[in-house]
Parts: structure tokens; C-alpha cells; sequence
């Protein structure tokens, strides 16, 4: 486990990717809510890092040569802790007590209980700023972990976040990684309404980044952005634009301003269950608004 | 007086390389003790690294006035300047401390505490992270700069946090103690400082233990307890009142969070009379923290005296200090009036 990239078909990751969306699924029953669209959303891109990017090891989560990951938009760690039972770091049992009194397991995620989490995160805006404090530690301690960081582009409108842009372009953060999932939408609306976060690659580049933008459920193209990193020595930390769909994987919550925070149950949730086994469906803007 | 007033806001400034006076502020080797102590922040910093790998260094903007260029100079890959951007600052410090780093991150009170006292919380005391956020020119000690650089609220915000130790510095000494002991204290810190003036209270190094209060002078009639720039003021108003027949114990109660009951406890039962002593807000600070304690007690004389609920006057700090009574004087004027009632 601890050589990356590992190489996993595409055909793997895309049922984790589907592993994700369903136990989303099934977390937020028990929950009675969940942040389903926000995880669907980064659910390829989850699929990708922790199956076949990020150089980790289970059996020992302090590892310190490990690769770093802080989900900036914590309300997606819904969709993180299936990952991390999946991949040995915990018994997926425990998941089954998911936000219930005294679980390990809230609505945000809580790095002094969840195994294998690398920071505490929920409070968004602060992520980003983690990450330049771990990238500039690996510096300090001469270690060659990389640091993987996702935020939303909702908390884009955090200024924090520049604060951390500016410090990392600024002391060159070359091992330092942010991802946006660029869903397109916060909890009001789309970001564009609400608050711009358009020319998103110029602003990065502005503050001395380099600057990725991909589809954001292509498993290839996540590969490839990430493969790119690989060998990257420019002395610029380093931005994937992951152009995504808020609810993808599922047709009802595609788009939709209703599913941030939602509760499938009954025949929708068998409904919503079903259409996720059976697999993606293709993108229908027009249906889905 | 113009001199004064000229080396005062040379410090503020941070450019203290002139004269022999202000070289002295530099580090406290060598300063007589009735000399400006200063800070030793960085240089004490600066000595710990020497010998763990683990000490990180930054600030924002603020190394001359605080005297982390003392450390940068020693161990310049190990400080890091975030500029004017506390927040960044404080939550990176947790990112480095969730490696193994054990950061130390200063600047203005007023900017550490309440800019970031949320990055204090969600990132340094939630997750228990070892970084020691320190917060110099507390309380009102940058005077006439204005309530916008007075941290009065700060011990108030951030005593309620859970998994933070909150401590204040009395002088050099007692900070060198406070910076030695936070190396392997188990949870985040709040360390709050004056402005690099304070006046001696300790002599040398005093053995500290945080959450044990120390007990500098001996009475049965008062206890004065106080904390951080109070102390001394605390004690010279002690003198000035065994001069007038009142016998006042003086405790040094520098951990506002976890605090020492019991010392509270012995001071209910030996003096039967409290008066709380703090530049800070009277709403929420160390008289609030020991009323806390009081409650649970047997009832006894008690008061709290700081700054009022208001934002202060404009005016140097030495004025400031008379004005608010909270010099030997005021102190003294207080301490009677309250056993007089």
C-alpha cells in the first residue's frame, strides 16, 4: 500500500466511486440527514486518491512519510469514512453507528476519533490553511510526503483561503496539492449568483500556482492531472480545477438546491439505491433544473 | 520625559537598535534588575531549539516587536513570517503540529486572541494540537494605539474553550519558566505576555507548574489575587497597605485555565477576603474564573477590580494604569475601600 501511484483500473475505481455514493446512501438513513450531493460530487475524485494516488498505510496511520489528506469541505467526510473502513483503517461495523450518541462518527469529521483522518475539519476556510502548515513541515523535517487538500468552491468566498494561497505560492509549496470540487453550487444557490469564484484558474495563477482544470468524474483525466503532479518540480504549489456536478449519480439530486441537505427514505431511498447500482447515469442539465 | 516618550515608541515600533538603553531590550543578559526586562521570547525560543528539533517559530509581521527575529536569526528554517494574515498563521501552526512540530506563534494579543480565537479553538484546542499561540501587548498596554490594539476580552473568550490551557507571563523570568514548561505540556496553549516592559517580579527563574499558583507574599487579613502586569503593582499596593496595619497575601494566579482551586480555597479560609486584581474587562477574566471557584465555597468577602465593562481612554499606558487604578496606588485605594465596606 505505501507505493503510489498503484495503478487500479479504471473499472475499480469507478465501483468505488459507486461504493461511496451508496454507503453516502445508507450513512445518511441512519443519520435521518446527509450531505448527499456534495459528496457525490467528489466521489471520482476520492475514489482516485485514496485507491491509487496517495501513499498511505493503513496498519500504521502515523506513518510519517505518509501522504496528507484534509477534506476542507468536512461536510463531505460522510463520504471519507467508508473509504478509510474500506481500506483497512477501521472495522466497516462501526460505521453502522454513524452520528448516533457517542459514535466516532459526526456529520464532520474529528481526527482524535476517526483512524486514519489527518485533520479535524468543518469550520470551512481553514483546510487550505492546514495544508500549507503540513507542506511547510515536510520542508522543515525533510520528508517527501505530499500534501492533498479538497475544497469546495463555496469556501472559496473564505478569505482564509487566500490568506493560505498567497503563503504557499509565496514560500513555493511544490508539495502541496488543492483540489476544488467545482460543483457549482452552495447551499443558496449557484456560486456565480451568490458570490463568484470565476476566473478561478487566473486567481490561483495570480497568487504563483499551477493551474489544472479537469472533468471532474473522468477517472482518466484525474489520473492524468495527478500523474502530472508527479513530476512536477516547478516550485508552484499545484491546483486541480475538478469541474463537477453537485448529485452526480443521481438524476433527482443533479443540480438541485434540495439535496445539500436531504433524507432519502422509503421507496426513494430503494429508488436512489437502485439507480446507483445501476451505474452512472449521463448528465442532463436541462432535466435536472 | 520626550526621550521617554521617544524610546516608548521605538519599542512599539520594534526598532530597538540604537542607544545602550534600548540594545538592553534586546535580551535581558546583562540588564540590571531594575532594568527593562523586554521580551526573551525568541532567544529563550531560540536556546530550547537549540537542542529539539521539534520548536517552530512564526509571526505575523511582528518579529522585531516581539522579538522572534531573536530566533530567526538563530534558526532561520525554523521561523516562518505569515505576514499580516493571523488566521492562516495559527490554523498552519496546527497543520505543523499534527506532524510532530511543536509551533510557537506570536503576535499582538488583540490579533491572536480575538482574530483568532476561532482558529484557536477549531484548530489548535478541538483537535489537541501543541501550539502555543502567545499574545504580547495584552490587555491595554499598548495605551494611546487605541482599543483596536488592546486585548481586555481575551482571557474571557478563550478560558471557556475546552483543551486550552490558558497562562499569563509576569516578566522575563516567568516567561523563560512558562516557555520551558509548554515544550511537553500535553494540550494547545493561550500564552499571554505584556508588552516588554513588565516590571520584575522574579528575581530568577521561578520553578512553575501550570495550573499551581504561586504564593508571593504572606497575610491574613486580604488576599490580592492577580495575575501577568498586576503582580508587581499587586505587591507594592501590599507593602503601602502592611504600612498602614493590613496584612495582604499576594498570589501570582498565572493559569487562568486549568486554575488552582485549591489555592482559592486557602485563601477563602486563611484571609476570609478576596480582591481579584487583572488589566482585563472585569466581565469574564481572573475574577470571574475565581468567583467561578468561589461559588462552591462558603461565602466570603469578595470583589473583582480591572477594567470596566467600556472601552478605555486614550492615553500612554502608565496613565491608563493610574487612571483605572490599577497601579500600587489605585490598587491600594481599592484594597481599603473594599475592607472598609
Amino acid at each position: 500500500m505505501t507505493t503510489a501511484p498503484r495503478n487500479v483500473t479504471l473499472a475499480v475505481l469507478k465501483d468505488r466511486a459507486k461504493f461511496i455514493r451508496k454507503e453516502t446512501v445508507r450513512l445518511s438513513r441512519i443519520a435521518g440527514a446527509g450531505h448527499y450531493s456534495s459528496t457525490f460530487s467528489c466521489a471520482e475524485l476520492l475514489s482516485v486518491l485514496y485507491y491509487d494516488q496517495m501513499s498511505i498505510e493503513p496498519a500504521q496511520p502515523d506513518w510519517p512519510e505518509r501522504d496528507r489528506f484534509v477534506m476542507s469541505k468536512g461536510h463531505a467526510a460522510i463520504g471519507l469514512y467508508p473509504v478509510l473502513a474500506d481500506l483497512g483503517y477501521f472495522d466497516p461495523s462501526e460505521l453502522d453507528t454513524y452520528t448516533r450518541l457517542g459514535s466516532n462518527y459526526g456529520d464532520h469529521p474529528d481526527m482524535k476519533k476517526v483512524r486514519g483522518l489527518d485533520f479535524s475539519s468543518g469550520s470551512l476556510g481553514h483546510g487550505l490553511s492546514v495544508g500549507v502548515g503540513m507542506a511547510l513541515a515536510a520542508r522543515m523535517t525533510k520528508r517527501a510526503y505530499r500534501t492533498y487538500v479538497m475544497l469546495g468552491d463555496g469556501e472559496l468566498s473564505e478569505g482564509q483561503i487566500w490568506e493560505a494561497a498567497n503563503c504557499a505560492g509565496h514560500y513555493k509549496l511544490d508539495n502541496l496539492v488543492a483540489i476544488v470540487d467545482r460543483n457549482g453550487l452552495s447551499i443558496d444557490g449557484h456560486t456565480e449568483d451568490i458570490m463568484s469564484v470565476e476566473p478561478l484558474d487566473k486567481r490561483f495563477e495570480a497568487f504563483g500556482w499551477d493551474v489544472q482544470r479537469i472533468d471532474g468524474h473522468d477517472l482518466g483525466a484525474i489520473q492524468t492531472a495527478f500523474a502530472a503532479l508527479a513530476t512536477t518540480t516547478s516550485g508552484k504549489p499545484q491546483l486541480i480545477i475538478a469541474d463537477t456536478v453537485k448529485g452526480r449519480g443521481v438524476a433527482r439530486m443533479e443540480m438541485s438546491l434540495d439535496w445539500h441537505v436531504g433524507n432519502l427514505v422509503g421507496e426513494d431511498y430503494d429508488d436512489v439505491m437502485a439507480e446507483l447500482d445501476a451505474g452512472l447515469k449521463p448528465f442532463e442539465p436541462e432535466a435536472a433544473l | 520625559m520626550t526621550t521617554d516618550m521617544q524610546d516608548e515608541s521605538e519599542i512599539f515600533r520594534g526598532t530597538t537598535t540604537g542607544s545602550t538603553r534600548l540594545r538592553d531590550a534586546r535580551s535581558v543578559r546583562g540588564t540590571p534588575k531594575a532594568g527593562m526586562p523586554a521580551f526573551v521570547l525568541g532567544e529563550e525560543l531560540a536556546d530550547i531549539a537549540d537542542t529539539d528539533p521539534r520548536i517552530v517559530v512564526a509571526t505575523a509581521d511582528l518579529a522585531s516587536a516581539n522579538r522572534t527575529n531573536d530566533f530567526r536569526d538563530r534558526h532561520p528554517d525554523r521561523f516562518v513570517n505569515f505576514s499580516i494574515a493571523e488566521k492562516n498563521m495559527i490554523t498552519a501552526a496546527a497543520g505543523m503540529a499534527s506532524t510532530g512540530l511543536i509551533p510557537y506563534v506570536a503576535t499582538f494579543a488583540s490579533f491572536a486572541a480575538i482574530l483568532g480565537a476561532e482558529a484557536i479553538r477549531t484548530d489548535c484546542a478541538y483537535p489537541k494540537m501543541k501550539v502555543r499561540v502567545l499574545g504580547s501587548h495584552s490587555g491595554m498596554s499598548m495605551g494611546f494605539y487605541g482599543s483596536s490594539h488592546h486585548a481586555l476580552e481575551d482571557l474571557a473568550m478563550l478560558r471557556c474553550m475546552a483543551d486550552l490551557t490558558v497562562v499569563c507571563a509576569t516578566d522575563a523570568n516567568h516567561l523563560r519558566a512558562i516557555l520551558r514548561a509548554s515544550v511537553e505540556h500535553p494540550r494547545a496553549m493561550y500564552i499571554r505576555l505584556g508588552r516588554g516592559r513588565d516590571p520584575v517580579v522574579y528575581d530568577t527563574v521561578p520553578e512553575i507548574e501550570f495550573g499551581r499558583a504561586l504564593r508571593l507574599r504572606e497575610g491574613t487579613d486580604l488576599t490580592l489575587i492577580t495575575c501577568g502586569s498586576q503582580v508587581r503593582a499587586s505587591l507594592d499596593a501590599a507593602e503601602a497597605l502592611q504600612q498602614q496595619g493590613i496584612s495582604v497575601r499576594v498570589v501570582d494566579m498565572f493559569t487562568i485555565d486549568e486554575m488552582d482551586r485549591e489555592e482559592i480555597r486557602a485563601a477563602a479560609d486563611d484571609t476570609g477576603a478576596i480582591l481579584t486584581v487583572e488589566e482585563h474587562n472585569v466581565t469574564g477574566g481572573l475574577g470571574s474564573a475565581v468567583a467561578d471557584v468561589l461559588v462552591d465555597l462558603p461565602r466570603i468577602r469578595f470583589r473583582k477590580h480591572g477594567v470596566p465593562d467600556k472601552y478605555v481612554e486614550v492615553g500612554p499606558p502608565a496613565a491608563l494604569y493610574a487612571h483605572y487604578k490599577l497601579d500600587a496606588a489605585g490598587i491600594t485605594e481599592v484594597a481599603k475601600s473594599f475592607l472598609e465596606k
